[in-house]
Parts: C-alpha cells; sequence; structure tokens
C-alpha cells in the first residue's frame, strides 16, 4: 500500500505538476485494470472500509481517493474542472453550486429515486450521510452548573460566567472552514439567538478551529469547556468512553448536515462514479457508512425521532452565502461580533 | 309467398353514432386542449408570481450609502424559489451597468428595467430555458442616485412537470368525457329510434287483412313517412277490393253464360230427333261441361292465390267441415256407383287455417279422387293426428297417377299422360299445392298400393 502511494504520488506529480487546487492526502486502493478518481472532504481512514467493500463487488477497479478540503474540492472541480468521476463534499452551499452552475451530471437508479426529498437535490447532487452538529461541554468545565440545553441557556450561562469560559469555548473559524462557514450561516438564518451567542463568545477570547477533531481533542485534554459546532458522529466515536465529555444536541434546533455526493462532468468514468454513488446508497453502503465509518446512514425514521434535527435544505437558499459579497459581509459581521479586540 | 328484404343502404344508428362520435371525440379534443391551456397558463402565472416575489425581495433589501450600494440577498429570496420543484437559480445584480454580483453572462432583456413590478423574460442559458424576473429601483449613493437593477432567473422543471401531469389529468378528463359521451350517445342513438322501430314492429304485427291506416303518435319526423304509408296502404286497398270485385265478376260473366248454354243444348237435345243431332249435341254439352270446369277451376286458383296473401286464418274444425264437403259429393259419386268412405278422429281437429283455402283443396282432392274412379270402386277419405299434424289423407282405386312424376302433376295445367278421356284443367293440384304451401302445409300423391292414387295433405297443429 505504502508503495502504491509513494508510486501513485509521484505519478501525479509527473503528470500533473501544476495542479493547483491543494490535496492532503491522495491514496489508490487495488491495482485493477479501471481506474475511479473520488474527491471526497472526508478521510481516507474514514472511507477505507467502504472502498474495501465496493472492490470486493468490483475486483477489476482500483479507486483513487484524493482528499482536499471543502473549498478545494469546490475549486478543484468550478475552477480547474479536475477530472474526477465522483465528488463527496461536507459543504452543502458549495456542492449546490456546483450542480446549479452546471457542473454535475444527471442520474437516476433505484437507489437515488429511494432517497428522501430533502436528501437530493434534481437528479444531481444526492445525501450520503446525515450528521448533526451538536455541542460538545466537558463535565468539569460546567462544573456545579447546569449543561445548556439550547442555545439561549448557552448564552445565559456564558454570559453568567465570563471568568469561567473565558477563553475555554471553541468553535469553527468560517473563514478558514467551509463546514464552519455553513453552520455559521445556518445558525444566523435559523435565528437572532445566534449573533448573541456569537457575541458572547466573542468577549470570552474564544478559540478557533478548522476540524471537528481538533476540537474534540481540546475538550478531552481539557482546553475547552465547551465546542460549538462539531460534527456529532465524530464526537459520539471519540468520546464513547470519555466520561467528561458530554455530546449536545440543542434542543431549540440542531442542524443536519448532509454529506453530498455529485458526479462532475469533468469526470472521465462517470458511469463508475454513478456505480460507486449507487453502492453507498445501497443498503450494504450505508450500513457499512453508519457502523464502519460512524456516519450516520440516511433515515427519515432517525430524524422523525429528534424533533430537534433539522437536516440543512437542499435548495437554492444556500446559494446566497455562497455569493462574494453575501460571503465577504458575513464574515466581516462575523468577525465583528466574535473576533474582537 | 316469400317477402322481399329492402336492401339496406346504411344504418341510421351507426350513422348517428358514428357523428355523435365524431362530435364527441371533437370537444375531447377541445376540452383536453383548453384543460392544458388553462393549466400550462395557472402554472405559469404562479411561478412567475413567485419568482416575481423573490426579485422584489431582494430588490428592497437593496440599500444606499456612502459607501456604494449595500446588496443583502435574503436567504428566504433563494429558498421559496426551491419551493415548488427542484429548479436551478441565477442571478445578477447591477449597479448601473456594472455587474456587482452573480452571473455576470445572465442575459440582459431588450427593454430596459425600470421600477419594483416585476417583468419576465425567456432566454437560453447555459443549455436551458430561464425564466427571468427584472425588477430596477433607485438608491441614493453619496447623494447621488444610482439605478440598481436585480435579476433573478430559475429553470421551468417543475413547472414543465406539474404541466405535463396536468396535460396527462386532461388527457384523461378527455378520454373519461369521450367514452361517458360515446355510452351516451349509444342511449340517444337508441332512444330516437325507438319510435322508429316500435312503428316497424306495430306493422309487422297486423294481421294480412289488416289495411287500416296507421293510427299512432309518432314524433313530428315521422309523420310524413305515416302519410306515405297511409297513402300505400289505401291505394293497395282499393287495388285488393278491384282484384276481388274483378274476380267474383268473372266468374259470375263465365260461369251465368255457359249454364244459359248447357241448360239451352239439354232442351235442344231432350226435343231432338235424329241420333246425330244429338250426339252433336251431347259434344256440346260435353264441351261446355268442360269449359265451366275450367273456368270455375281457374278461378278457384286465381281465388286461391288472391287468398294466399290476403287470407283469414281463423280456428277451424277440419273434421267437420271435411264431413260436411264428403256428404256434399256423395251424391255425386252415388250417381257414378263410388262409395265414399269416410274416417275421422273421435275429437274435432282444430286448425289455424282459412276456411276458404281449405275447402278449395278438399273439394278438388275428392274431386280427382271421384273423377278418376271407375264405377263401383270405393274412395277413402280419411284424418288422422299424429306427430302434432293433421293428415288429411283421399285414396281411390282409380287408374293410378301413370307415368309422369308425381311433381310434375302440380303444375299449372298439367295434367297426368292416362286422363285425356276425363274432363279437366290440369289445376285442381295446382290448388292444392297451393293451399298447402299458404298454411305452412306439406302436399304429397303418389300410388296407393294395389292400385290407384294417395293424395295426402298434412298441416302443423
Amino acid at each position: 500500500m505504502r508503495f502504491t502511494i509513494l508510486s501513485a504520488l509521484a505519478a501525479l506529480w509527473l503528470s500533473a505538476p501544476a495542479a493547483a487546487f491543494e490535496i492532503e492526502e491522495e491514496t489508490i486502493f487495488g491495482d485493477g485494470p479501471v481506474l475511479i478518481s473520488v474527491l471526497s472532504t472526508t478521510d481516507t481512514g474514514v472511507f477505507a472500509p467502504l472502498i474495501a467493500a465496493y472492490q470486493a463487488q468490483n475486483p477489476d477497479v482500483s479507486v483513487r481517493y484524493v482528499v482536499a478540503n471543502s473549498q478545494e474540492v469546490y475549486r478543484a472541480i468550478h475552477d480547474e474542472a479536475a477530472a474526477f468521476d465522483l465528488v463527496i463534499s461536507s459543504a452543502m452551499d458549495l456542492q449546490m453550486k456546483l450542480a446549479n452552475d452546471g457542473f454535475g451530471r444527471a442520474h437516476d437508479s433505484d437507489a437515488v429515486a429511494a432517497l428522501p426529498r430533502w436528501a437530493r437535490w434534481r437528479d444531481q447532487l444526492f445525501a450520503v450521510t446525515q450528521e448533526p452538529v451538536v455541542m460538545v461541554a466537558s463535565r468539569a468545565g460546567f462544573d456545579g452548573l447546569g449543561l445548556p440545553q439550547t442555545r439561549a441557556e448557552l448564552v445565559q450561562v456564558l454570559r453568567d460566567h465570563p471568568e469561567r469560559f473565558a477563553g475555554r469555548v471553541g468553535t469553527y473559524d468560517p473563514v478558514r472552514s467551509g463546514a464552519g462557514y455553513l453552520f455559521a450561516t445556518q445558525d444566523a438564518r435559523q435565528s437572532d439567538t445566534s449573533w448573541r451567542l456569537a457575541e458572547v463568545m466573542g468577549r470570552l477570547d474564544p478559540q478557533l478551529y478548522t476540524a471537528s477533531s481538533d476540537m474534540i481533542t481540546a475538550i478531552q485534554n481539557g482546553e475547552l469547556a465547551l465546542a460549538y459546532n462539531v460534527v456529532g458522529p465524530y464526537a459520539q466515536a471519540r468520546l464513547a468512553g470519555d466520561p467528561d465529555a458530554v455530546v449536545i444536541l440543542p434542543e431549540d434546533f440542531t442542524h443536519v448536515l448532509l454529506r453530498t455526493a455529485l458526479i462532475p462532468t469533468s469526470g472521465e468514468a462517470p458511469d463508475l462514479g454513478r456505480q460507486f454513488l449507487d453502492f453507498l446508497l445501497s443498503e450494504a453502503g450505508q450500513q457499512l457508512l453508519s457502523e464502519a465509518a460512524g456516519l450516520p446512514r440516511i433515515s427519515a425514521a432517525d430524524l422523525a425521532d429528534g424533533p430537534a434535527l433539522r437536516p440543512i435544505r437542499l435548495d437554492p437558499g444556500l446559494l446566497v452565502f455562497v455569493d462574494p459579497i453575501m460571503r465577504r459581509r458575513f464574515l466581516d459581521e462575523w468577525t465583528a461580533a466574535v473576533v474582537q479586540p | 309467398m316469400s317477402t322481399r328484404r329492402a336492401s339496406a343502404t346504411g344504418s341510421i344508428r351507426r350513422r348517428l353514432v358514428v357523428q355523435l362520435l365524431v362530435v364527441a371525440a371533437l370537444l375531447s379534443g377541445l376540452l383536453y386542449l383548453s384543460v392544458r391551456t388553462v393549466a400550462a397558463t395557472a402554472v405559469d402565472t404562479t411561478q412567475d408570481g413567485i419568482l416575481g416575489a423573490a426579485t422584489v425581495f431582494i430588490a428592497e433589501e437593496l440599500r444606499g450609502g456612502e459607501q456604494g450600494v449595500s446588496i443583502e440577498i435574503p436567504y428566504a429570496a433563494f429558498s421559496m424559489l426551491g419551493a415548488v420543484g427542484q429548479d436551478r437559480v441565477f442571478y445578477r445584480i447591477l449597479v448601473g451597468a456594472d455587474t456587482v454580483t452573480g452571473y455576470g453572462d445572465l442575459p440582459l432583456p431588450d427593454w430596459v428595467v425600470t421600477g419594483l413590478e416585476p417583468r419576465f423574460y425567456t432566454v437560453p442559458y447555459q443549455g436551458a430555458e430561464l425564466r427571468v424576473g427584472a425588477v430596477a429601483r433607485s438608491v441614493l449613493v453619496d447623494g447621488a442616485q444610482v439605478s440598481v437593477t436585480v435579476l433573478l432567473a430559475q429553470t421551468r422543471t417543475a413547472q414543465q412537470t406539474i404541466s405535463r401531469q396536468m396535460a396527462n389529468r386532461a388527457a384523461l378528463l378527455g378520454l373519461g368525457f369521450f367514452v361517458v359521451a360515446a355510452i351516451l350517445s349509444m342511449f340517444t342513438a337508441r332512444s330516437v329510434l325507438r319510435p322508429l322501430s316500435s312503428l316497424a314492429q306495430a306493422l309487422g304485427r297486423r294481421g294480412p287483412q289488416d289495411l287500416r291506416p296507421v293510427d299512432r303518435a309518432v314524433p313530428s319526423e315521422l309523420i310524413p313517412l305515416i302519410g306515405a304509408l297511409n297513402g300505400l296502404i289505401s291505394r293497395l286497398r282499393a287495388a285488393l277490393d278491384r282484384t276481388e270485385t274483378f274476380i267474383t265478376e268473372a266468374a259470375h260473366h263465365v260461369r251465368t253464360p255457359l249454364a244459359t248454354v248447357r241448360a239451352q243444348a239439354e232442351i235442344a237435345l231432350r226435343q231432338a230427333g235424329d241420333d246425330d243431332t244429338r250426339t252433336s249435341l251431347r259434344n256440346l254439352i260435353r264441351a261446355v261441361d268442360n269449359s265451366a270446369r275450367s273456368a270455375g277451376q281457374l278461378l278457384d286458383h286465381a281465388t286461391v292465390v288472391y287468398r294466399s296473401d290476403q287470407r283469414a286464418d281463423a280456428p277451424l274444425d277440419i273434421a267437420a267441415v271435411l264431413a260436411d264437403m264428403v256428404e256434399g259429393y256423395r251424391p255425386t259419386a252415388t250417381l257414378r256407383d263410388i262409395d265414399l268412405h269416410l274416417a275421422l278422429p273421435d275429437q274435432p281437429v282444430q286448425l289455424a287455417v282459412d276456411r276458404l283455402l281449405f275447402e278449395s283443396a278438399v273439394r278438388n282432392l275428392i274431386d280427382n279422387a271421384v273423377k278418376y274412379s271407375s264405377p263401383d270402386a270405393a274412395v277413402d277419405v280419411s284424418l288422422t293426428v299424429a306427430a302434432a299434424r293433421a293428415h288429411l289423407v283421399v285414396a281411390d282405386r282409380g287408374r293410378g297417377i301413370g307415368q309422369g312424376a308425381a311433381s310434375t302433376l302440380t303444375r299449372r295445367f298439367t295434367r297426368g299422360s292416362n286422363v285425356s278421356d276425363v274432363v279437366g284443367s290440369g289445376l285442381g293440384l295446382t290448388i292444392v299445392r297451393d293451399v298447402a304451401r299458404a298454411s305452412g302445409g306439406q302436399f304429397d300423391i303418389s300410388p296407393r298400393e294395389g292400385g290407384g292414387t294417395c293424395a295426402s295433405l298434412s298441416f302443423p297443429l
């Protein structure tokens, strides 16, 4: 495997030295004669079991799995027309923009037809997982205080105890993280409380992160008392045995992130992309995503169980905050609220 | 006599049904088209309404200021476009002539965009048809008026889907309408033609002698037909009356002079002295007899033919009639020393026949039997009932039917090859056969075992 990665990297280096978008990791699984290229924001380790299962069904397909952050993923397809057969990203707004602007190929199959209406947009964008966006609190950090269950309660407790939480709250940096930007904009759209929360957090010298995993680590080693807007499944997996950390699904509303897949027009083997997508949406694929990858499967029933769970809607509204003017405007306001001198 | 069937030149009902179906099909098509058009227009209007509202929504959030135009696209403005279907959304915001955000290549309309009342146009863009809503408003930037144009565009996939569904429903509606109309048109055709068929049935049910004028309440359209029919009936009745009168007159006019000639000849015979004259007179009488008989038979035959068409079938005890007729012939038979035997069933035999026709047939059979029998012979007349038929048999010991086949004897004016010495017209058996046919019976003539002839006439009971 190591040899494969090295040689693949070497090959990439030689063949495409001008690849402008920033790759975090590239792996080639298997050595079958047919190659499918997948561009994803999800870590290779998380997706490896799915790729293995897919290759068990299709032994002649080798999978090139490239990881990049969501903005780079968007740039690779939108600006550079990079040759990928499937793009899986957690940045719903950017994926929506790609689909809306005609970068996606149509796909129709039994698997995508079975998706609930909220889990697909046209025949181009398909949700493969649903991940609640949560708060993670440290019991020790909240010692003597009730754990907040809603944003309003969180605002209250932070406002009442600035000395305790100063420098000990963390959240995504929307400037650097696509997921963070999506969560922040959805918060802002959903309620005014989120702006109050941003201001209260701003007064507490918040720590800003680009990945959920870093926030979870910071909770575990006691640096943070509260992490706001953490991708739930990661937190649940990491904190399963931790007696101190508590995953809180806000009761006022809990966004549910849909990890979406799109078959880009720039791909060279779109049919393989379709095949891989259908596999991800198949019973076997969904089960593997839930159990091996720890990314909850698409399930309307699970959503119905949590009344506060609200999947972020795959509709043109997502395009609003992709608009450069709107993005600048939002980030200005957010920075003004959170990053206080 | 068989009724000639009228030849049909198409069917009124079929023509009526076909024409009603054509009208129904046209109306169904019209219904389909109008429902489709109305539905498509309604969908268009609704979609334009939403698009327009979203466009105005964006425009209203535009603010002037010292720094320039502040643009804030409301999330709901885009989100509401996704309410109906999942259509692609494009937008372009211009300050003056400069595109400040959105899709810079989104085509502008041909006309100048003014005012907050949204106007719409359709353009091709990125391989799709776009519906664009356009509004403009002016804002104050640093004290100067600046015009800002907002274009918001949407593909029309959802609308097309809805229109297609509507079209399908409209088609179903049209089809349903057609089916109902088709069924109704069958009923209509039937009910329209009902007076005609009930008139035909009423006429068909009439007895053969019923030549009354048709006196039924009919729809006004049938009154000319009834009028023509009644005219025909009255002419027919007049013709029949004339025929009947003619036959009676002819019988009278032929028989009476012949009877007078015969009577005069007999008187002359009685008074004549010499043998030659007597022989001549006897020959004369014989010839007159022959003529009278022929004339009688001819008239009989004519009567039979006439009555076949105009017969008055009434229940008749043919046993009684037969007994009367045999008694009537007995003197003639006795004169020739012929024994006339009659065998009748115990019960009366009821038969629905025309009395005149029946009597005419029986008279001819007995007359033949008596005529061709030699003196001292016997003629057996019997009536039996078997297998739901009445069999009347007249059997003699005469000279038989000779060489010719039995069937040729029933031809008009055909006589047996062995009867030239006996007075006859060759019409007797023809009359019998005609009566049998007219009454639904059957007539057979065959040689009798042991010599003679056996004529049998049978009628269904």
